[in-house]
């Protein structure tokens, strides 16, 4: 892989973690101040919560960065990079609404970085073998 | 129970969504500008329907965090890392070698950890 994709891959990776994260925690700010959710109606209702617009603008953002990175990076390497992005909003969970996060949670959440570590050590594109 | 069921849900529509993804823009070839990209979005039909799923996938995860605490519900989605990982293995041919099964390995175990 060529040093200019490389650091393109870094840089969409970063993005696609930060935005998931964040995303993530505006959404749950915003539905846990809205109604609870029965209908069509009541999830469009919802939606107009100011911070669950901010979390769907930046997870639209995310899922379009994503998007782009399926282009040249493969699939098994794009899924556990940006699974990081769920560690990140766990921890946001733990810091910013008050959840509690047992012991047993928070090994899961290393487990998942150990995980997400060893994949992004390797080349982002593996040769298909069907081509 | 909800909780389990919508979070099977998301798990299930993000699955299709990003094989449908992941294969619709490998037949396209590397994004370079994002006015060419958002152009032809429109011109792929399993890229509208994995949009499709995607929504699907995202109302369920909207009514999950409001009952599930959000240090559950999004790393147990991680679970969908797992079932692609397989799935593109098997169906879209791509070469997973030993070091990304490990750490496929060890993404399923954090998120087992995480459900208990």
């Amino acid at each position: 892989m060529n040093p200019d994709l490389r650091w393109k891959t870094r840089a969409f990776a970063a993005y696609v973690i930060v935005s998931n994260s964040l995303g993530n925690l505006f959404l749950a700010l915003g539905m846990r101040s809205s109604a609870e959710v029965s209908s069509p109606l009541s999830f469009v209702a919802a939606i107009f919560n100011p911070w669950v617009m901010l979390g769907i603008a930046l997870l639209i953002s995310w899922m379009l960065s994503r998007m782009a990175m399926f282009s040249w990076a493969d699939l098994t390497y794009v899924l556990p990079v940006t699974a990081f992005g769920y560690v990140v909003s766990a921890m946001l969970g733990w810091a910013f609404l008050a959840e509690t996060v047992t012991p047993v949670r928070w090994a899961g959440t290393l487990l998942i970085v150990a995980g997400t570590v060893l994949v992004g050590l390797g080349d982002p594109h593996a040769e298909n073998t069907s081509r | 129970m909800k909780a389990w069921l919508l979070l099977s849900v998301v798990v299930g529509a993000t699955v299709v969504s990003d094989l449908l993804q992941s294969f619709e823009m490998k037949r396209q070839g590397e994004v370079h500008t994002a006015s060419s990209f958002l152009a032809s979005v429109f011109q792929k039909k399993l890229l509208i329907l994995s949009i499709f799923c995607m929504a699907i996938s995202f109302f369920s995860f909207m009514a999950l965090v409001q009952i599930a605490d959000l240090s559950f519900a999004v790393p147990a989605s991680a679970a969908s890392v797992v079932l692609e990982t397989i799935l593109a293995s098997v169906i879209l041919k791509e070469r997973v070698d030993r070091r990304r099964w490990m750490g496929v390995a060890c993404v399923a175990c954090g998120v087992y950890l995480l459900a208990l």
